[in-house]
């Protein structure tokens, strides 16, 4: 017998196989895609156009996974954390990990789910590759976070700081946005939002600085990660574009989920931001490069002209993000500054070379508004002190990001929205997490706030110390990075090596 | 960095290793106006109006057979829509 043509093993798997039930209703079998209104007529008209097979799936997986593990294999053998360009760099990829690792659990577990409760037989096996995909990621980030871990601080505790500690509040509330919701919902959220439409911004800029600054591990599993996001951006696409396509009611609900889901997931990347333009010691772009090239470029004037047959429209609030590329990282990485004393990685003063290239990529803002922070961050390190803030913040109701952004268009006035709620008045930092509350308050006034909690006494104690021992962090897992057990360690190393080697 | 906002591109962006090299110079032998955007790790690739990538023109350069799902080892993300993918060819396009 010839060998099947990929379409004809597709249709085998996904048509061949699958039945209609005739003794139980359809609507028991799948009770979870009425409620939200999204009206879906032919299941099968949803094909996934990598029509991936089981056969092929594990083929290049298992390719995939044995190029990954040679290279974290060697990675260890080769000593090849001291080729950084420099420790400071790896406060980036623990903010990275610490962030993102759970939160590929928390995915593999969710496409699990719809793996079984989807109603066509296509888009629930590309769930079910979603899923073991999610477990790999998880896997790969675990086994490099082992690599960092046996030589450097805060990398030691991230699942229970993950449900824990007030800045991974920030990714976590995010999901479980997603998780909690319905499984369109999800899929246009997580599926659509974040891994098509934003997914670029988090990881290509961010696997590349780890090129660029040497680190071979988190380089390795972002790429291997990444090939199977190629295929998850195109069941989000896939997706978007058959719910949009199986009837006009569906498409107000969408276009309410695509504003909320851009807004949502483009403050969660404000920690990438901060990241891009200041913890990588070897800069590949700035934030606004990025944002430009990835989001204005690509997704503004590439994918929403498409969108726009189906009566889609660029999401709401996007124009305010345009505004903020000039000046989101600065705020958000002077945030992380003034609390690093309460994280699990180092901040430190940009060097000089570095606010240079601030000043360059950012001529309208920087030097006018956010040189002079540095300034003073400066004078205070002279004199032998530290400027970290002293009391706790107000977060944002949504994002749950410390109320650090400013009004559009003025960077000097705080940006504070509130809305009252059952006598209760809720505060959040711009209009995009105001509008996302008041779709749904009895959602979002159900939010576990980092700062509220330790006020309420739910957090170890009333003191910072009592706190980071309740996180599960360590002496020198946060802090000023030039007083850092990590940096002493590095120049411990390399001072070794300058003097000819160790012993 | 890539066009002007007002031509839609369409791209892939794809690791950069020995096997992608043969991809990149595929690409640029199959589609007109192909423009390479480095960065550390990465290459960029883009075009206008439609991007193809055909098993026969990859398998000339690379000298070996290669199945179009061999494609998944070295793409990175691509913007655009994935209008077909068959044993013989893949096209990323946008469709209106």
């Amino acid at each position: 017998m010839a060998k099947l043509s990929m379409r004809e093993r597709y249709s085998l798997l996904t048509r061949d196989l699958d039945w209609t039930p005739t003794y139980v209703d359809p609507k028991i079998v799948y009770p979870y895609t009425r409620y939200e209104g999204i009206k879906i007529h032919d299941w099968d008209s949803w094909e996934d156009p990598f029509r991936l097979t089981v056969d092929s799936y594990c083929k290049y997986q298992a390719e995939k996974d044995k190029k990954l593990y040679a290279v974290i294999d060697s990675f260890a053998q080769g000593q090849g954390h001291l080729l950084l360009t420099d420790a400071r760099y790896l406060n980036a990829v623990k903010l990275f990990l610490q962030g993102v690792t759970p939160l590929e659990y928390q995915a593999h577990r969710h496409f699990g789910f719809l793996a079984r409760h989807l109603d066509g037989p296509g888009p629930r096996f590309a769930a079910l590759c979603q899923s073991i995909d999610e477990l790999r990621h998880t896997q790969t980030e675990i086994h490099t976070i082992s690599q960092y871990n046996k030589y450097y601080g805060g990398l030691h505790n991230w699942s229970q700081m993950h449900d824990r500690v007030w800045y991974l509040s920030v990714p976590k509330s995010f999901f479980d946005d997603g998780l909690s919701a319905g499984p369109f919902e999800f899929l246009t959220a997580i599926s659509f939002s974040f891994e098509y439409f934003l997914t670029n911004l988090l990881f290509v800029p961010f696997m590349s600085g780890a090129s660029f600054n040497g680190d071979l591990a988190t380089m390795t599993f972002g790429f291997s990660a990444q090939s199977d996001e190629s295929r998850h951006m195109t069941l989000g696409l896939g997706v978007l574009k058959f719910m949009l396509e199986q009837d006009e009611d569906n498409v107000p609900i969408l276009q309410d989920w695509i504003d909320k889901w851009f807004w949502r997931g483009y403050r969660l990347l404000s920690l990438v931001a901060a990241m891009m333009d200041y913890m990588l010691p070897k800069k590949v772009m700035s934030w606004k490069e990025a944002f430009e090239l990835y989001l204005e470029e690509q997704m503004l004037n590439g994918l929403f002209p498409d969108l726009e047959y189906y009566g889609i429209r660029p999401p709401r609030h996007v124009e305010q993000a345009i505004t903020e590329k000039e000046y989101m990282s600065h705020q958000v990485y002077w945030v992380l500054y003034n609390f690093s004393h309460a994280a699990a990685f180092n901040t430190t003063i940009p060097t000089a070379e570095e606010l240079d290239w601030l000043s360059a990529s950012y001529p309208d803002t920087f030097d006018r508004y956010y040189r002079p922070l540095w300034d003073r961050a400066q004078q205070i390190a002279d004199s032998g002190g530290r400027f970290f803030y002293g009391g706790l913040p107000m977060l944002c109701q949504v994002c749950q990001i410390p109320m650090g952004f400013t009004e559009p268009g003025d960077p000097t006035t705080i940006s504070v929205r509130s809305s009252e709620f059952r006598q209760e008045r809720y505060n959040f930092c711009s209009d995009g997490c105001k509008w996302i509350f008041d779709r749904e308050p009895e959602k979002y006034v159900q939010a576990w706030l980092p700062v509220h909690q330790i006020y309420q006494g739910n957090c170890g104690g009333a003191s910072i110390p009592d706190v980071l021992a309740w996180y599960g962090m360590q002496p020198g897992d946060g802090g000023e990075y030039g007083a850092s057990p990590d940096k002493a360690s590095w120049d411990e190393w390399h001072a070794q090596a300058a003097a000819g080697g160790a012993e | 960095m890539t066009g002007t906002g007002k031509v839609r591109r369409v791209g892939v962006d794809l690791q950069d290793s020995d096997d992608t090299r043969s991809l990149v110079e595929a690409i640029e032998a199959d589609n007109p106006d192909v423009e390479l955007l480095h960065m550390p790790g990465l290459v960029k690739v883009t075009t206008t109006g439609e991007l193809v990538i055909r098993r026969e023109s990859v398998e000339k350069l690379l000298g070996r057979e290669w199945e179009t799902h061999e494609f998944q080892l070295s793409i990175v993300s691509y913007s655009g829509n994935i209008a077909e993918w068959d044993d013989d060819k893949i096209v990323i396009k946008w469709e209106h």
